[in-house]
């Protein structure tokens, strides 16, 4: 994209709580830079060097303002020793639970990440990364503590600890959180800018804001503090009004917003504190027209665009690879025209 | 204590996670009643309103679980059940395509059992030939497909037009994260309907079934 700032600049400036040029936009792609090197998807991510090249190819591609440096939600489990199945058409999928009995919880250690042939591959994409380019955010992800255990255990099983094993919750979260952070901090060192912190299970949509209170928010807040970088926490489309306040305080710089989120209402309950990261509909977004897609970033961008603290991107911290590239072009062509500081077409 | 009391109070036990006060008020309710009026009557209406409390955001996700696994563990101990596979075959059927996270289903099959469905659980990660085969062998009346990525709700289609041929095809309901965030969705893939919680499966089913258990 044009404009005075380098996207480096353009996104601090926002996560300052101040206008930059234009909204900055994360098109998080994950699994388009396959095709851009014509590899099915299990052959991409098997090298870092794949990841790493398809997210620069992307980025000219589609001039937005971030490198990506995640290859897929279970790489994590993956690294515990879990099963990922790949598909030719979609995201990796986590397999069957690595932990099929809780008593397992009481001996269970983390894999070392410095020796992790499987994170190995994620950090060789964050150092490629790094290495080609100065003034883009390179944007690394880790799942929760508290989330994780979804891939570790089934969700089932999860719900079932979580409510009626608590010395084995508690000990799972002590494990989690010592991973979670070495994890973070590697990739940190490795060149990532900055960390997304995914964490659905947080999300009222999955447990009450009172259950939060006494477990995922004290396990970002505990985390958080001890991730050497900034971090923006994700509810991979669970919602998080009724708890913004609450993620205000566990010391993350954003939040990644639903497409079934009211925007403009968590800007405003949000502004000064975290910024937003969000919420074009990334289902949807597989039949949008160019018009339909400009509509869609106008109407963020009014909601919540104005003062800073806003970075135009989907609802879920990863597009669907049957979004086509016409409606990616066509989302970066409205982020170019309508984002430019001041918005003072709104009122208009 | 009129049905509609006692599912308030069957609701208000579930959602306190209170198993003995919850089992208290449908023995009371079950005495002498048709074991079946019950489900529908206290325990239906119970776990409608709890699902389309997670709809409008006062019930979390977690708790719906709760009720719904405390409510069909009571109810297979209070009253006397009918479960598939012991006789007839299922008019019901439920498969979480190609996807393994099985919550969604598991939230469906407790709402839809404890209101005194029989309902065929054809499991997690099922590929479209095993689910089509399935079908052809069991032949459900209604066939109920859980998704949580959207190239497994795209699949979908196929899985309809493979049932159509030889017709009848069951009837298709699909829910599922693509289908909440894409309401044009169940329509692009065939389905006949989609739900947005396990409540309004229970609707769903009850319009698609007459209401038959």
């Amino acid at each position: 994209m044009t404009g005075k700032m380098t996207s480096l600049e353009r996104v601090l400036k926002t996560l300052g709580h101040k206008e930059p040029d234009r909204v900055p936009l994360f098109l998080l792609v994950t699994m388009h830079g396959a095709k851009e090197l014509g590899l099915g998807l299990q052959e991409y991510f098997s090298r870092g060097e794949h990841v790493a090249e398809g997210q620069l190819r992307l980025r000219e591609k589609y001039g937005h303002d971030c490198l990506y440096s995640i290859l897929y939600a279970p790489l994590e489990a993956e690294a515990w020793g879990g099963e990922v199945i790949f598909r030719d058409d979609g995201p990796a999928n986590s397999g069957e639970p690595l932990i099929l009995d809780v008593e397992q919880i009481r001996s269970l250690e983390p894999p070392d990440v410095a020796t992790s042939p499987v994170l190995a591959r994620a950090l060789r994409a964050t150092e490629v990364l790094s290495q080609r380019s100065h003034d883009v955010p390179i944007v690394g992800s880790v799942v929760s503590p508290f989330s994780l255990p979804v891939m570790q255990l089934g969700f089932e099983a999860y719900l079932d600890l979580m409510f009626e094993r608590r010395d084995l919750f508690e000990r799972l979260m002590a494990v989690n959180e010592e991973f979670c952070v070495a994890w973070a901090n590697a990739q940190l060192a490795a060149g990532a800018t900055a960390v997304g912190y995914f964490d659905p299970v947080s999300s009222p949509t999955v447990v009450s804001p009172e259950r939060y209170r006494e477990t995922g928010f004290k396990v970002a807040q505990r985390t958080i503090a001890r991730i050497k970088g900034p971090t923006a926490t994700h509810f991979a489309s669970g919602l998080c009004a009724g708890i913004i306040q609450d993620v205000a305080q566990t010391g993350t710089a954003g939040v990644g917003v639903s497409a079934e989120e009211d925007l403009a209402a968590l800007k405003r309950a949000a502004a000064g504190k975290l910024a937003l990261l969000g919420n074009l509909n990334g289902i949807t977004m597989r039949r949008w027209t160019a018009d339909q897609a400009e509509a869609e970033v106008k109407a963020a961008i009014a909601a919540a665009a104005p003062g800073g603290g806003f970075i135009l991107a989907d609802n879920h911290g990863e597009i669907p690879f049957q979004v086509p590239d016409e409606v990616l072009h066509a989302i970066a062509a409205a982020t170019r025209r309508w984002g430019r500081y001041p918005i003072d077409w709104v009122d208009a | 204590m009129r049905a509609d009391d006692r599912a308030r109070a069957f609701e208000r036990a579930l959602l306190a996670m209170d198993r003995a006060g919850a089992r208290t008020t449908l023995l009371a309710a079950a005495e002498g009643t048709d074991t079946l009026a019950v489900a529908e009557s206290v325990v239906a209406p119970a776990l409608e309103r709890i699902g389309d409390d997670w709809e409008n955001g006062t019930v979390s996700l977690a708790q719906l679980y709760m009720a719904g696994r405390i409510a069909e563990q009571i109810v297979s101990e209070v009253l006397p059940h009918v479960r598939p596979g012991d006789g007839e075959r299922p008019q019901l059927a439920m498969a979480v395509l190609e996807d393994h996270h099985a919550l969604g289903k598991r939230l469906v099959l407790s709402a839809l059992r404890s209101s005194g469905y029989a309902v065929a659980d054809y499991g997690h990660g099922v590929t479209v030939e095993r689910l089509v085969q399935r079908c052809r062998d069991d032949k459900p009346r209604v066939l109920l497909i859980s998704t949580l990525m959207l190239p497994a709700a795209l699949r979908v289609r196929e899985v309809v037009d493979r049932l159509a041929l030889p017709a009848p095809r069951p009837l298709v309901i699909v829910g599922g994260a693509p289908f909440r965030l894409d309401p044009e969705l169940w329509r692009e893939v065939g389905a006949d309907a989609t739900g947005r919680n396990s409540s309004a499966a229970i609707e769903l089913v009850d319009r698609f079934t007459g209401g038959a258990r």
